[in-house]
This record gives C-alpha cells, sequence and structure tokens, in this order.
C-alpha cells in the first residue's frame, strides 16, 4: 500500500484550488459566446437546469469516487476506478483521467502564455493607436512563430516555455503550492472580474462612434438575457447548454478525483463539491456574462457581436476597445483581462498536472519534484508541435479529441462505473458520508437515470461529427502532399459559387452571396440577411504555388485554383490525432506496468 | 435593457450568487471535524486542546 505523502492545507483552500480548477478561460469566453450563438436568453434556462441535473450529480460523483479511492492509496483515476469495481478494464478506463489532463494541458498552457505575453504588451502600451484591424493583426502575428512583436525570436515559443516552467515549479511544491496560487489567484481574478463587469455594465451608450453608431451595451445585455421560450424545444440549445456545463465545471478530467483523492473518509464531500460548483457558476454567470458582450456591444454593435462571437475576441478584440478608454485606464483594463485570464488558466492547468503526479507516485515511488518535471516534459513534448502548427489546425485537434470528445467519453462511463457497477445503492452512501449538508433524496436518481442518460445523448450526438472530423469533411483539400489547390466552401451550405474579382501570381480574390445573422431591435429575434462577402487566398511562390484562375472566372468549391507544391492541413490534422493516440497508448503501458509491479509485490 | 432582460438577468445571478455565498458562508461557519482530518493547516490544535 503506497502512502499518503500530500495534504491540503485547509478546506478553504481546498475548495479554491477546486473552483480555480473548474474555473478557466471558458467561464469569460465560452460561456458567454454558447449563449450567444445559442439564442442569448434562450440558453440560459437550459442551461441552469443542466447545472441542476447533470453538474451537480457529477460533481457528487468525482468528489466522491475520488476520496473513495484515496482511502486505498490511490490519487489518480486509473486505480481510483479500480477500486470501485473487480473488473481490471476499469484501470484502463481511468488512463482518461491522465491522458485528458496531459493533452488538455499542453495546449492549455499556450493560451495561458498569451495572457502572459498580452499583460507585457498591455503594460508597455503595444496596443496603443492601433485599429480593431491590426489589433486582430497582432494575434495572428503573434501566433505565426516566425514573427515577432517585441523583437525576442520565437516569442510565442519563449513565452510557452517560460508558462510551462511556472506550472511545473508550483506542481513540485505540492498541493501547498497549489492552494497558495488558488488563494491568491481566485480573489484576485474575482476583484478584476468585478472592476470590469461594472465597465461592461455601466457602458451604455458612451462607446458608439462614427463607425458603429448604434453601438450599445444594453443591446449585449438584452440579447443576452431576454428569455426566448420557444427555443427550450430546440434540442441543439439543450446539448449545448449540456456541453458548457461540463466543461466548465472541469468534469469528465480525473482533476476532481485527484483532489478529492487527498481527503479522509470522514471529510465532507457533499457541502464542499456545491460550494465550488457555485463558486463556479457564480464566476460564469455574473462575471462571465458582463464583460465580453456588453463591452464589445458597447463600442461595436450587437450585430458585430452576433456575428464575431468566438474564443478570438478576448484576444483580436478586447485590447482595441480597453484602448477606447484611453491612457492608464486601458493600461489597468488591460492588465486586469488578461491578469484575469491568467489566474483562470493557471489554477487550472495546475489541477491538470496533479494525476500524473499522484500516479506516479503512488505506484512507482517518484518524488513530487520528479513527478512535476516529468509532467512538465510530457506537457511540452506534446504541446510544442501546437505551438509551431497552430495555424495549421493540429491545435484544434487536440482541443477537440482531448479537450472534448474524452471528456464527454469518460464522464458516461464513470457515472455508469458509479451507478450501475459499484452500485447506486453504495455510491449514495459514500456521497452521503461525513456530510455537512443534507442532499435531497431525489439527486440518489437523477444520478442514477438522468445524469447518465443525459451523458449519453451528449456523447451519441457527438459521433457524426467525430466522423465528419476523422474524414476531414470540412475541406476539400484532403491529400496531404499535393500539387493542386481546390477552392473550399465559401458558404456554411457549400452550394453557391464564387466569382473571381482579383488574381496575381500568388494571390487570388473571390467575392460570392453570404448571409449573415443580425438582431431586429423591433421583433427582437434574429433575422438573416444577405450580402456579398470575399475570401482571400495567399500562395507561397517559394514552393511555386501559383493561381490558376482568371478574373471573372465563376468558380464552385472544389474547383483547381493553384498549382504548385502543397502540404495541406489534413497532415497536420493527422499527425495531432497519430501523438494523442500515442500519449493514450504511452499512459496505458505506464498502468500496465504499475499493474504488473502491483502483481510482483502482491498488492493487488 | 428592457424590463423582461433586467428581472431574467437579475433572477439567474441572484440565484446564482446566493447560493455560491450561502455554500460558502457555511463552509467557513461549520465547526470542523475532531481532529485528525485531512488538513494540515490546523494539526496543532489538538494540541492546544491537549495543552488547555
Amino acid at each position: 500500500m503506497s502512502i499518503k505523502s500530500d495534504s491540503w492545507g485547509s478546506r478553504v483552500g481546498l475548495i479554491l484550488a477546486m473552483a480555480g480548477n473548474a474555473v478557466g478561460l471558458g467561464n469569460f469566453l465560452r460561456f458567454p459566446v454558447q449563449a450567444v450563438q445559442n439564442g442569448g436568453g434562450a440558453f440560459i434556462i437550459p442551461y441552469l437546469i443542466c447545472f441542476l441535473v447533470m453538474g451537480i450529480p457529477l460533481l457528487f460523483i468525482e468528489w466522491s469516487s475520488g476520496r473513495y479511492g484515496g482511502r486505498f492509496g490511490n490519487h489518480s483515476t486509473p486505480y481510483i476506478l479500480d477500486s470501485m469495481s473487480k473488473n481490471r478494464i476499469w484501470k484502463y478506463i481511468g488512463v482518461f483521467g491522465i491522458f485528458t489532463n496531459v493533452a488538455v494541458a499542453s495546449y492549455y498552457c499556450y493560451i495561458e502564455s498569451w495572457t502572459m505575453s498580452y499583460v507585457y504588451h498591455s503594460i508597455v502600451g503595444t496596443f496603443n493607436g492601433m485599429s480593431q484591424a491590426e489589433t486582430a493583426g497582432f494575434f495572428n502575428s503573434y501566433v505565426d512563430i516566425k514573427q515577432s512583436t517585441t523583437g525576442i525570436p520565437y516569442e510565442a515559443v519563449v513565452f510557452y516555455i517560460l508558462c510551462l516552467l511556472i506550472n511545473t515549479y508550483i506542481l513540485s511544491k505540492g498541493l501547498k503550492g497549489i492552494e497558495k496560487v488558488a488563494k491568491i489567484g481566485m480573489p484576485l481574478l474575482i476583484l478584476f472580474g468585478v472592476v470590469l463587469a461594472v465597465r461592461g455594465l455601466t457602458l451604455g451608450t458612451s462607446g458608439a462612434s462614427d463607425i458603429f453608431p448604434d453601438a450599445n451595451a444594453w443591446d449585449g445585455l438584452n440579447f443576452l438575457w431576454t428569455p426566448q421560450f420557444d427555443s427550450l424545444t430546440n434540442p441543439k440549445v439543450w446539448l449545448a447548454a449540456a456541453g458548457q456545463i461540463f466543461f466548465t465545471l472541469s468534469v469528465g478530467m480525473g482533476t476532481i478525483h485527484c483532489y478529492a483523492a487527498y481527503l479522509d473518509s470522514k471529510d465532507d464531500v457533499a457541502l464542499n463539491s456545491v460550494s465550488a460548483g457555485f463558486m463556479n457558476e457564480f464566476v460564469e454567470v455574473v462575471l462571465g456574462s458582463m464583460i465580453v458582450i456588453p463591452i464589445a456591444a458597447g463600442y461595436l454593435g450587437l450585430d458585430w457581436v452576433i456575428q464575431n462571437a468566438g474564443f478570438g475576441m478576448a484576444f483580436q478584440t478586447m485590447p482595441y476597445l480597453f484602448q477606447q478608454w484611453g491612457g492608464m485606464i486601458a493600461i489597468f483594463a488591460g492588465v486586469f483581462w488578461f491578469g484575469l485570464l491568467f489566474f483562470a488558466g493557471i489554477t487550472s492547468s495546475l489541477a491538470m498536472g496533479t494525476p500524473w503526479i499522484g500516479f506516479m507516485r503512488d505506484e512507482f515511488g517518484w518524488s513530487n519534484n520528479k513527478g512535476a518535471w516529468s509532467f512538465g516534459a510530457l506537457a511540452l513534448t506534446m504541446g510544442l508541435p501546437t505551438v509551431f502548427f497552430y495555424n495549421e489546425g493540429l491545435f484544434d485537434q487536440y482541443d477537440y479529441w482531448a479537450g472534448t470528445v474524452s471528456l464527454v467519453i469518460f464522464a458516461f462511463l464513470e457515472t455508469i462505473l458509479f451507478s450501475y457497477i459499484f452500485g447506486i445503492k453504495k455510491g449514495w452512501a459514500e456521497i452521503n458520508l461525513g456530510a455537512d449538508i443534507k442532499i435531497p433524496g431525489i439527486y440518489k436518481y437523477i444520478i442514477l437515470i438522468v445524469t447518465p442518460a443525459l451523458l449519453g445523448w451528449v456523447l451519441i450526438s457527438s459521433i457524426p461529427d467525430m466522423i465528419d472530423r476523422v474524414k476531414d469533411a470540412d475541406t476539400h483539400n484532403k491529400e496531404w502532399f499535393t500539387d493542386a489547390y481546390y477552392a473550399e466552401n465559401f458558404e456554411s451550405t457549400g452550394l453557391k459559387t464564387a466569382k473571381v474579382e482579383e488574381v496575381s501570381e500568388n494571390y487570388i480574390k473571390l467575392s460570392f452571396e453570404n448571409e449573415k445573422k443580425v438582431f431586429d431591435k423591433v421583433t427582437e429575434k434574429i433575422k438573416i440577411v444577405s450580402f456579398m462577402d470575399t475570401k482571400e487566398y495567399n500562395f507561397d511562390s517559394e514552393k511555386n504555388q501559383k493561381a490558376t484562375v482568371n478574373v471573372g472566372d465563376v468558380i464552385s468549391p472544389k474547383t483547381k485554383i493553384a498549382k504548385g507544391e502543397f502540404i495541406n492541413n489534413t497532415f497536420y490534422k493527422f499527425l495531432g490525432r497519430m501523438l494523442l493516440l500515442s500519449l493514450f497508448a504511452f499512459i496505458s503501458i505506464v498502468v500496465a506496468r504499475a499493474y504488473n509491479k502491483r502483481v510482483k509485490e502482491g498488492r493487488n | 435593457m428592457n424590463t423582461t432582460a433586467l428581472i431574467t438577468m437579475v433572477l439567474a445571478q441572484g440565484i446564482v450568487t446566493c447560493f455560491a455565498v450561502y455554500f460558502f458562508y457555511k463552509v467557513l461557519t461549520i465547526k470542523p471535524k475532531q481532529e485528525p482530518d485531512s488538513f494540515s493547516e490546523n494539526d496543532n490544535d489538538e494540541l492546544v486542546h491537549k495543552k488547555d
């Protein structure tokens, strides 16, 4: 039996660390974007219902499973799940709980490093006087590692490695280090968030300009909060709400199990889990909804927000908006915003290191230091390809397969294990053991029926998308290495043609009819309007790439538009998937070796 | 802001804030369990009691 070699300092520290694990960049970026893309006010009701019937039950399951496994000296999911069932397969399903964390940490630290870099750029005034397009362009230059915005060669890589080093160093200090960061980071995050939210709430029409005369922050808030009850019957909205709850609480990752494994059996998990869960919801629903959308709507108008809402707004739009506040306020706003994102990020990425460290200590007697630095090395190895091939789509593959699919699969399986194999009777007793609050009895049936059914629905609904991803259905340039380039779809249906407006040897500009969503203030509904859109292609003369179309040509998707040497993104996407598979295989082998070691030592 | 949106926002945010504050307040005020527990910062409490 392994020994418990680490512990939480205090209950508040544990809850802040758990809340910090859950509060991430998604609270400020994913939530408002999901809300906007799913009808604004229509989103919040399914979202809160999913929190009650899927989020809280999953928190109960993960906290109690973790504490249960910790009783047997297991601090990561392979052997936590193994301790709940006699079937050997569960330890290999538990591999997800380490795999997801290493893979997600590897690219998540890259985003975290952007926030560090942007704090620096906000302080030195890089964004002063930049137009909106220039601010967006700055981000594109930043992630193109060949370019440098500070003069430091490979700046993006340098910041990434620095960020990973900070994470690894803190992890090497054990749970106390994580707790300390959470105790400093969470209050600061809330403080920064409140300051920016007050600004979002009070901006009103003061940000309107000649370019965006209709800009009004209230429009953004109206759109977010006007309930549209007819959307409640739309399964897509429910699916998006369930997905958001899932990602915001960091369930299905294995980090909650790991943190809870350091609790004693008489320690409460019921109150702790709902407290951490609601703290996350406070940050998301209260602060997350009052920053990006109202501020962007206040300067750029609601229609701009509806058309452009996305993760990139944090880096491509917000610095420009802060500049409108002028001077020192702009600097403070930049520091607050990117500082807030940094704290949200680091409290999550630190949690991702703990399952690997816990596993290697439990099974191979590795010290915290060795575990932390090996995690850093593993994350660096997995993460560098995402830094180098960010624009080629490798990053998105990690985010999709490790940061999305993996979580849903693992959460579904762990719920089945908890409710039907470990048994709901034992499970319910485990949740209530040492509980400081009385959990309503209905949750027993929710955990047994509603939560697995919802998760199963989310999982099954995601299968067509998974197949499309593997088949690279989003592109007409499927060959890895080729001598021709074909036009992609111009708009979502892929049925419309485009006209060639401009051509040079290495450049093509196309125009085509597209549709966009705009908000009708009279009916308070979104309507679709047509407009002429453009698309540009740039080709590389060093690879002999040349346009093969002429001005005035009308072309459809899949038409050959250039010749030369091409390495298509499908190659990098495949590489990303193979790297993730290799990581999963590697961790499975480590788990198998741990199993053999246990058998030899008579510990199994 | 229109009235419906304002009511929805205040209700949703109010409910979430109330629950978050209520549960965290409970965590802060609930009587700690008898030592030894799993938290190390209060490990000296038992010794203090014994001295008393």
